[in-house]
């Protein structure tokens, strides 16, 4: 009998269904994978590094950076564990624009899921559906901070400014004219609260959309029920949060368990799974979007009610307003030395956890005293979760293993940093030149580049 | 979250000479233990059903190498005024070949660990200094949480601190055949070798860099009156 071997396998790193830059060496027994051992990092762009290199203030942009899909969340971790070690009172209503924003960026994130999700698994219509909406919400981030990913929107004390009075329209062109025009504007007359009125009213009958193209759908099931399923122990003892979490049926939520900004004011659910299996992670996320809609409206509410400041009045933290330093000295002075030196933060150390679109995302945050993080170490999700796939994959199928990558919902930006795929980059990406800007261009660019233009025929064999 | 006084009491009388240091600071609880005491401590608060802390959320490394060093100096006063030269070593101000060898400094890495119950709702920082600067080694957790796999990975690739009975202690996020560790505070902020494609050799090549290191905003420790003002203010509005 001839002598029959498993033979290794090659998944990415140049692979759409990879999320971003994620080499998978797979050891095959046929089309059962015995072994799967990740290897990331090929995105590393020594983020904590840089940040220790910088004023505080500097790196609220780089937190963006890390999810791109959950840019807002990543900023409130980065800014509460330098409120918590400067002991800052945060004014309230910055705090309901931050749960806001927080949730926004939830649907955010769980409709580029979604898309991404199904897309990978064969379904190519929810991919359209989901980024119709997102489209708004980004023109959301757009209005508040004029970038629609990388907002740098939330600061120690407070958020950037407040929301905007006029929500922008879209202007006639070639593409945007007649009635077409009319319907993208019918809800951009008023300010950005009503925008988001009439969006959060009309949401969940788009979710009920996306139901109704998965939900039910016998190929869609096929696919994720029974598929990677994880244990409540499991789940533990990978360090599991977020709806990987909640999928295998704990009832685990930071906004509820610890709650912070204004999550405690606000009523929603958390909804759990029961078999922990892929579909169940479906489900909790649909159910996610349903109440963060919920969370928005409640924030909606408030804000219309209760103007007011949204951020400090401490020129040593927050800048004073262009107006005030065009007639008075000192505050002319506090904006200098804030956006040179920056600000001393005392010295100390702090863990500032939010529960972010993935799970906990976390910033350990030493300080020395210094105008400049000591250590600062980011905790991403999506790390926890995919050192567990070795373990949850072994016995399935090829085809799970796209399933599974896409229910632990990574972004390698997330799990690392990212910029385009050179290996070499990581060093290089250390360098303390150029502004975040550039940086996000070229991981934009990476991210769509996997998406949406390279075929899906990259997977290569190698024989031992 | 709120009763971590009560937390630091607790563990205190529980683990009693086992803790080095049991701090409570902004409502978090920080406990430093030896390192050969890691191991049994971290065993201790998972199984105790007074601490469950079922989770291990984050380990990493800290070096804390140039702890509370300045690069910009206002104290030395002469005839001509201050001198505020810049006299940093920090990461961003020195390229591979320069790197300082600063030889041995006590305490210089730590392990950290975050954990929390879920049970209890509460978190704790657990946290060891390597015994040997040269050769940094602490017991790894991985019989403890499985989870903590990935992480002692990270700290070991970058900032090379060993994890005894890890099962696969390989480099994680760096690039193959990586020389340094890059997070540690000798470890140049621009790397050591950058790629680019020789169109010539018709492959990828690695050259050292080409990037000038520099820094545009000099690290100072400000303890002036502002500082206290507000402290001050502060402590008085908590009353």
């Amino acid at each position: 009998m001839e002598e029959i071997r498993n033979y290794t396998m090659n998944f990415g790193p140049q692979h759409p269904a990879a999320h971003g830059v994620l080499r998978l060496v797979l050891e095959m027994d046929g089309e059962t994978v015995v072994r799967a051992d990740p290897h990331i990092g090929l995105l590393h762009r020594g983020t904590e590094k840089l940040a220790e290199s910088k004023p505080f203030n500097q790196s609220i942009g780089y937190m963006d950076r890390l999810d791109y899909v959950s840019m807002m969340c990543n900023e409130h971790a980065y800014v509460r564990a330098i409120e918590n070690l400067m002991q800052l009172e945060i004014p309230e209503r910055a705090q309901w624009i931050r749960t806001m924003f927080d949730e926004i960026t939830r649907i955010l994130n769980h409709l580029m899921w979604i898309g991404s999700n199904g897309l990978d698994l064969g379904a190519m219509a929810i991919f359209l559906y989901a980024f119709r909406e997102r489209e708004e919400l980004m023109d959301c981030y757009e209005a508040v901070s004029g970038a629609r990913m990388h907002a740098t929107y939330y600061r120690p004390g407070g958020v950037y400014r407040d929301l905007p009075d006029r929500m922008p329209q879209y202007k006639e062109s070639r593409w945007h004219k007649g009635n077409d025009l009319k319907r993208l504007n019918q809800w951009r007359e008023g300010s950005m609260l009503d925008f988001l009125e009439q969006f959060c009213a009309d949401f969940p009958s788009k979710v009920d959309e996306y139901e109704d193209l998965l939900t039910g759908n016998r190929i869609w099931k096929q696919r994720t029920v029974d598929i990677g399923v994880v244990s409540p122990e499991q789940a533990k003892a990978w360090g599991m949060s977020g709806p990987m979490l909640r999928g295998s049926g704990i009832a685990w939520d930071l906004r509820k368990k610890q709650p912070y900004a204004k999550y405690a004011e606000v009523d929603f659910d958390i909804p759990v799974g029961t078999n922990g299996d892929c579909y169940d992670r479906y489900l909790v996320r649909v159910e996610e979007m349903r109440q963060s809609n919920r969370i928005i409206q409640q924030c909606i509410a408030w804000l219309r009610a209760n103007p007011g400041p949204v951020i400090v009045r401490n020129f040593k933290v927050a800048p004073p307003g262009r107006e005030e330093m065009k007639d008075d000295m000192e505050a002319l002075i506090h904006h200098f030395k804030l956006f040179s030196e920056g600000y001393c933060v005392p010295a100390g150390e702090t863990y500032a956890a939010v529960e972010a679109p993935k799970g906990e995302f976390g910033c350990y945050l030493i300080s020395d005293g210094a105008n400049k993080p000591f250590r600062c170490k980011l905790r991403a999700p999506g790390f926890a979760h995919l050192s567990s796939m070795d373990e949850i994959v072994r016995g399935h199928m090829l085809a799970d293993v796209v399933a599974m990558i896409g229910t632990y919902d990574v972004v390698f930006g997330g799990d690392r940093q990212v910029i385009g795929p050179g290996i070499g980059n990581r060093e290089s990406g250390m360098v303390d030149a150029g502004s975040p800007q550039h940086s996000s261009f070229l991981s934009v660019a990476a991210v769509l580049a996997l998406r949406f233009s390279i075929p899906h025929s990259l997977f290569s064999a190698v024989k031992p | 979250m709120n009763d971590s006084p009560v937390l630091a009491r607790k563990l205190e009388a529980r683990l009693g000479a086992k803790v080095v240091d049991c701090t409570e600071a902004l409502g978090e609880t920080t406990i430093e233990v030896l390192p050969e005491n890691w191991l049994a401590v971290a065993r201790f608060l998972r199984d105790e059903a007074e601490f469950a802390f079922d989770q291990c959320m984050d380990v990493c490394g800290v070096d804390y190498l140039s702890y509370g060093s300045v690069e910009w100096d206002t104290t030395d006063v002469s005839s001509q005024g201050f001198s505020r030269g810049v006299e940093g070593k920090g990461a961003g101000r020195f390229n591979w070949s320069e790197r300082p060898h600063p030889g041995h400094v006590a305490k210089r890495f730590a392990v950290v660990a975050h954990l929390m119950s879920l049970e209890h709702n509460q978190r704790v920082r657990l946290r060891a200094f390597c015994a040997d600067d040269d050769l940094p080694s602490m017991p790894s957790l991985v019989d403890v949480w499985t989870g903590v796999n990935w992480f002692e990975r990270e700290a070991f690739d970058l900032y090379g601190i060993l994890f005894e009975g890890h099962p696969d202690l390989r480099r994680i996020l760096t690039d193959y055949g990586f020389v340094g560790h890059a997070f540690r505070k000798d470890f140049p902020l621009i790397g050591n070798v950058e790629v680019r494609y020789d169109p010539e050799k018709r492959r990828v090549v690695y050259e050292p860099v080409s990037i000038e290191p520099r820094v545009l905003v000099p690290r100072t420790i400000r303890d002036d009156s502002r500082y206290e003002q507000a402290r001050a203010e502060r402590e008085a509005g908590t009353k």
